[in-house]
């Protein structure tokens, strides 16, 4: 698929893939085998009909290919964009075994686009069950909470969702930059959400203002889904972590895609530190989206520092590509041991050169350090991007909600938690996972919401 | 969007702001805070509820123009609407079984200081605030304050304009050494809740201060607001603001608050270009 050149890519935030146009996307669907037994669909965490809506676009008949998508993703553009399609649906296409699997992933967000080209009363809508009388809460408006209230809504309930930032989305909003996911898809995606009747409240911190408690016994609803995410920084624990310049992915990516800092001055008021030389920790998406971030303000130099190889960073990749195409240097087999810095900033970093040994829990092979090998990293920032893990205000939130010692949501397979009404999925059960995951937790727990309604009764 | 409906200036970079926030009022308590932004192209920043009130709902918050978005915020009127603010936000001031204790607010911090000192009052503490400011001009809520039954309310000032001339550290080590103190809860600016807490732990007064860490979220996702206590690193906004004054590394939290020095000066320099309130 084109691609804006590498060149370019690196000042500039605009959208790195460009599009499909109609007849690449037609010659591309015309690969597809539209086999009997399609392995593809297999490979979707959320089963969608793959070989039906490639068909579609075959036939030339996008607004079908549109609906049989919606039938399973509530946000195909969203998807199409930022799923792993290289470990999941593309890895069981027929033609991977022969190296060039159908570019599903690239068809779906072509079909996602043609969607929202079009005005918002034109686009493809579900249809919308009769009201049951029933009236539901999610808790985040992330892929989790938006999937989940849209379903919710479709079967007919009334749905508010509440979100504890200044505008909806979770980590498609502050976490995923606009290059590679531009908030006007998000925010097209989030509108027809409101075309089904889901309200949407921000500036809403459940665990603060409200609790899931309060909602169910004072604000009159009848079930609740959190969907808050994993969103607590986990930072290194290493000396030095509290110099200037040091920062968590999510500040840094916060800054930038939610405060729209790289338009400070002037045009937006938060700041973000410009660094020359910038360290990135960790192998994930977030460290790629922070790295190629990094670049685009400016940076001299950007390392991605990692603690195993190449082979094992759990980055989709295609990030990975786009990071190296545009010049970020990747520091493999290298571990922080020491943040170092001057007057209260940071100088440059202490690392331990690292060797794969036996695999550990994870099965992946384990990095150990290796003795008298250690070096210096100059660079004035860091960011630190090696997990999270749950808000400790999910407690205050979900008080009697049973959590694993770690802070993670418990529920059943369909979302159900201890607690008779309130259901949970996305990355507060699961940890840091994919978009596709939490919005495939987010419509079976509002199926599954949907079910305990109608068996309770009328409140 | 949360309509203004209060606004007086208490002194020249000081200003008073109440704003109609039923659902916030209801919830708010003493030592917890707001995260404000005046605009769609506006930063988030922490501010400390200085009071409120259910039956009426409105919230009140205390700031003084330090930079842009304080000055903007600063000629916004009656009516005029705020995009957005989120509360009520960190643990709330512990008021429970007060005994004697002294509340020592600096400069703006005295706004968290009068709703702390009447919680602690209406806990049943034997409450002596005290409170410093560079000069009398400087002195805020005074009123409020000697309308609360305190057992002494003590004002200092550095050029002796009014009260006591000197800082709040002389007052509540007297306290200290008189043995009249069970514990103390210091608010401002950060060097001066370092001193207060320097001037206490001589005594083994348990002494807590509300720490004012650049935030950005305000709700635990970012890590902006880390402050190192007893070693570990915490989150002003999640597990703060208040915490124990004889843990805080206050040289790294002076330090982390000066990382956008230069770019706050320049923006705030680029907005009073067109502005006209200093002239």
């Amino acid at each position: 698929m084109p691609e804006r050149n590498p060149a370019e890519r690196r000042a500039s935030f605009d959208e790195v893939a460009f599009g499909y146009s109609a007849d690449e996307a037609l010659a591309e669907a015309m690969r597809c085998l539209q086999c009997k037994n399609p392995t593809c669909q297999q490979g979707c965490p959320v089963n969608i009909d793959i070989r039906d809506f490639i068909g579609a676009i075959i036939d030339g008949d996008l607004p079908r290919g549109v609906a049989v998508l919606k039938e399973r993703n509530a946000l195909p553009a969203v998807c199409g964009r930022v799923c792993p399609q290289e470990e999941q649906c593309e890895a069981s296409c027929v033609l991977a075994k022969k190296g060039a699997p159908v570019a599903i992933g690239r068809l779906e967000r072509f079909l996602g686009d043609s969607d929202l080209a079009c005005e918002l009363e034109k686009r493809c809508v579900p249809e919308v069950a009769e009201p049951s009388g029933f009236r539901c809460a999610v808790v985040g408006s992330g892929p989790a909470g938006l999937a989940c209230a849209g379903e919710l809504a479709k079967l007919g309930h009334r749905v508010t969702i509440f979100e504890s930032l200044h505008a909806p989305g979770g980590v498609l909003t502050y976490g995923i930059p606009e290059f590679r996911l531009p908030k006007a898809i998000v925010g097209a995606e989030i509108e027809m959400l409101s075309s089904v009747g889901v309200e949407i409240v921000t500036d809403t911190v459940v665990g603060q203002l409200t609790t899931v408690p309060e909602l169910l016994a004072e604000e009159g609803f009848d079930a609740v889904f959190v969907g808050s995410g994993a969103g607590l920084p986990v930072f290194l624990g290493i000396p030095g972590e509290n110099l200037n310049g040091v920062f968590s992915a999510n500040e840094f990516l916060t800054r930038v895609n939610l405060m729209r800092a790289y338009e400070f001055p002037g045009k937006a008021d938060t700041p973000v530190a410009r660094g020359r030389k910038v360290a990135v920790v960790g192998g994930g998406n977030v460290a790629m989206d922070s790295a190629r971030t990094a670049l685009r303000l400016g940076a001299e130099e950007v390392f991605l520092v990692y603690r195993r190889t190449e082979d094992e960073m759990p980055a989709r990749k295609e990030e990975v590509h786009h990071a190296k195409e545009e010049g970020v240097e990747f520091k493999m087999l290298c571990s922080p041991a020491e943040i170092v810095g001057r007057d209260g900033f940071v100088t440059g970093m202490v690392a331990n050169r690292m060797e794969l040994s036996e695999p550990d829990e994870s099965g992946r092979r384990a990095p150990v350090c290796v003795l008298d090998a250690d070096f210096v990293i100059d660079c004035d920032t860091v960011i630190v991007a090696v997990g999270t893990r749950p808000n400790p205000l999910l407690k205050a939130a979900a008080p009697g909600v049973e959590l694993t010692r770690r802070g993670y949501v418990i529920t059943d397979d369909d979302g159900a938690t201890n607690v008779p009404g309130v259901f949970s999925g996305g990355d507060i059960v699961t940890g840091s996972a994919t978009v596709i995951l939490a919005m495939g937790a987010g419509k079976k727990a509002a199926r599954a919401m949907d079910r305990w309604l109608r068996e309770r009764g009328a409140s | 969007m949360f309509r203004i409906v209060h606004k007086r200036q208490l002194s020249d970079a000081v200003f008073e702001m109440g704003v109609e926030a039923p659902r916030i009022a209801a919830k708010a308590r003493a030592g917890q805070f707001l995260m404000v932004r005046t605009d769609e192209n506006g930063e988030r920043i922490p501010l400390t509820f200085s009071d409120w009130s259910a039956a009426e709902g409105w919230i009140r918050f205390i700031f003084m123009r330090v930079g842009k978005t304080t000055h903007a915020l600063s000629h916004l009127k009656v009516g005029d609407e705020l995009a957005d603010v989120v509360g009520p936000l960190g643990v709330p001031t512990h008021t429970e079984g007060a005994g004697r204790v002294a509340i020592i607010g600096g400069g703006v911090g005295v706004a968290v200081a009068y709703p702390v000192a009447r919680a602690m009052c209406d806990a049943g503490g034997e409450v002596t605030v005290i409170v410093g400011a560079r000069n009398a001009e400087l002195l805020i809520l005074e009123d409020q304050l000697r309308a609360l039954p305190l057992r002494e309310l003590v004002i200092c000032t550095d050029d002796g304009s009014a009260g006591r001339k000197g800082l709040v550290t002389a007052p509540l080590k007297e306290l200290c050494e008189a043995g009249r103190l069970d514990a103390a809860f210091a608010v401002g600016p950060a060097i001066m809740m370092k001193f207060a807490a320097a001037t206490t732990r001589e005594f083994d007064v348990p002494t807590t201060v509300s720490l004012n860490p650049i935030m950005v979220d305000g709700t635990g996702m970012c890590g902006a607001c880390r402050v190192t206590v007893g070693g570990e690193t915490k989150f002003g906004c999640v597990d703060g603001p208040d915490f124990d004054g004889h843990a805080v590394d206050f040289e790294e939290l002076m330090s982390r608050q000066r990382i956008y020095s230069d770019l706050e000066r320049e923006a705030d320099a680029e907005y009073s270009q067109g502005c006209q309130c200093h002239l």
